[in-house]
């Protein structure tokens, strides 16, 4: 059961994944984004993650997404052209991809050997508990860091933004 | 019983009663809505025009179905279609009765229950704006992508101070299962004052509830925020291209936000399917007391009419309260009615905000509305929840 529900969402996610680059219009491609992270978002359930299923939802597709649905549609962006691509491009392309999934499988297979397999439902930490605990004991120096960043980051949109406007 | 066979059961009669509720729902708004503005409301179809939404689901269905050229066909379908599936996803974790047992079962009357409820109707409720946003680009006009463009900046914006009114209630009660959350309201103050998150100790959420009130009304796009579809200026806003089904499906998406906005409000501040007061003080009567007094209304306006046709509709009426009551007093069907009674009547009580609001405010304008989220709600919520976990880490 798992294991299809697994496989049914994978794939999903790897068929958005390529439509995210194929689609030639902009929101069809961030749609398509949106997709990716609404199955990731099943993938964390099924490994035992609730709460970073939620987030991965709350944050990713109901947050960022909208604000990049948002700017695609207030900027209007038509469909894009597709460029005819450079000559080493296309001689290369296939190629090189095939070579570099290669290396990233080989890499997988020798760094993890096979009798470390994931097991769906083995692992329970993954509640707000847990994570809540995780955060504010043993995490809290990177927590309060990464706090500290994300208010400099929005410093920074807001001094920025009145630069615009005078 | 096969736990597969009474998921099923559960789930047929959830979304049956939601269909009926979302149906009938928008009958009780024009008709409360025409009172408040002295008219009569639906009248024509059926006794007191109760069959007139039957009336307005075949005239939807059976109507012409417009596509307008130039729309983007794939995304003008889908957009309604989003809208109405993220709308009826939440009601599925929402608790209406504590546990029951029924002919050897036991269950609860909820469909499941997650340890990340809360979260995950937040989570849901945040995907809801996709159905406005892509309704309004795809239908490639102007005032559709007017009223999307507004809907997903004020839905971006009320969602945080939804979510700060939302997290303080989740301090008091320590949990973000739903169950759990009714759960830890169930004791009385004093043997009577209910524990309720809105009137509960170290900090009662009053602040909170209200901060939580507004934010829905923004989030569901209603009066008094109910630019994306303002008709003085946008047509019907993202809607305006939709008709037929299409449309019906944006009409039934807002209903069911409403009703699921409101019991999440029960749950979080009124304590869910708890009485008010304990049963030892009578609060178990209460229901059949309540419809034995509203079939007497119904029955004195039946009996001294001057209209021919409320004398038979206003007598049986009356007749129906009678029996509702009767079933009521029923011991036997005590346990599984009254806490489904106390939800109804709490959600139902939200819901009537919802329309009196609507039919007595004007609408904001679009930089009030902004404003009002960020430098009032939002500096609100923050404060309540400080205040909210300082309290809750001291006396708590």
């Amino acid at each position: 059961m798992d294991a299809i529900v697994f496989l049914i969402f994978a794939g999903v996610a790897v068929v958005c994944a390529i439509n995210v680059v194929v689609r030639v219009h902009p929101i069809s491609s961030a749609l398509s984004l949106i997709g990716v992270m609404g199955s990731l978002a099943v993938i964390y359930l099924l490994l035992g993650a609730q709460f970073i299923a939620a987030a991965q939802v709350f944050v990713y597709a109901g947050a960022i997404m909208v604000l990049f649905i948002f700017v695609i549609m207030l900027l209007n962006t038509g469909a894009e052209e597709r460029s005819r691509g450079a000559w080493m491009a296309r001689l290369a392309g296939t190629p090189l991809l095939m070579a570099l999934l290669g290396i990233l499988s080989f890499v997988i297979f020798w760094a993890f050997p096979r009798r470390i397999g994931v097991h769906f439902g083995a692992f329970t930490g993954g509640t707000v508990e847990n994570i809540g605990r995780a955060i504010f004991t043993t995490y809290l120096l990177p927590f309060e860091i990464t706090s500290i960043l994300v208010l400099i980051a929005i410093v920074g949109a807001v001094t920025l933004g009145y630069k615009e406007l005078d | 019983m096969n736990f597969y066979l009474l998921s099923v059961i559960k789930a047929a009669v959830v979304s049956g009663v939601l269909m009926l509720t979302l149906l009938y729902l928008q009958w009780v708004e024009r008709k409360l809505l025409a009172h408040i503005q002295v008219r009569l409301g639906p009248y024509r179809v059926g006794p007191h025009g109760l069959l007139q939404p039957i009336a307005d689901t075949i005239k939807l269905l059976t109507k012409e179905d417009l596509m307008p050229p130039g729309v983007n066909k794939f995304f003008f379908l889908l957009a309604p279609f989003l809208a109405i599936s993220l709308s009826l996803i939440s009601i599925s974790v929402v608790p209406f009765g504590p546990e029951v047992q029924a002919g050897g079962v036991r269950t609860w009357m909820q469909l499941t229950d997650l340890n990340i409820g809360v979260i995950f109707i937040l989570a849901i409720s945040s995907l809801t704006v996709y159905g406005v946003v892509l309704a309004g680009w795809a239908s490639n006009s102007k005032y559709p992508l007017l009223g999307a463009l507004r809907s997903s900046a004020q839905m971006i914006s009320y969602e945080l101070p939804l979510g700060l009114a939302v997290a303080a209630p989740l301090l008091m009660s320590n949990t973000l299962s739903l169950r759990e959350l009714v759960q830890t309201q169930e004791h009385f103050y004093w043997g009577f004052f209910p524990a309720w998150n809105l009137l509960r100790g170290p900090w009662p959420q009053v602040i909170g509830f209200i901060v939580f009130m507004i934010a829905v009304f923004a989030e569901t796009n209603r009066v008094p925020f109910d630019l994306p579809e303002a008709e003085s200026e946008l047509v019907a806003g993202f809607h305006t291209e939709y008709s037929s089904m299409k449309f019906a499906g944006f009409f039934m998406a807002e209903y069911a936000n409403m009703i699921t906005v409101c019991s999440m409000g029960t749950i979080l501040f009124l304590g869910g399917w708890l009485p008010p007061f304990p049963a030892g003080y009578g609060s178990k009567f209460i229901p059949a007391a309540a419809f034995a007094a509203g079939g007497l209304v119904s029955l004195y306006h039946g009996l001294y009419t001057r209209h021919l046709r409320d004398r038979w509709s206003l007598t049986a009426f009356a007749g129906i309260f009678f029996a509702i009551a009767v079933v009521f007093s029923v011991p036997l069907l005590q346990p599984y009615l009254l806490p489904l009674f106390w939800f109804c009547a709490k959600t139902g009580l939200l819901l009537f905000v919802f329309i009196w609001v609507r039919g007595t405010q004007p609408r904001f304008r679009y930089d009030q509305l902004m404003r009002f989220a960020w430098s009032f709600l939002f500096p609100v919520a923050m404060v309540n929840l400080l205040a909210t976990g300082l309290l809750v880490a001291l006396f708590g």
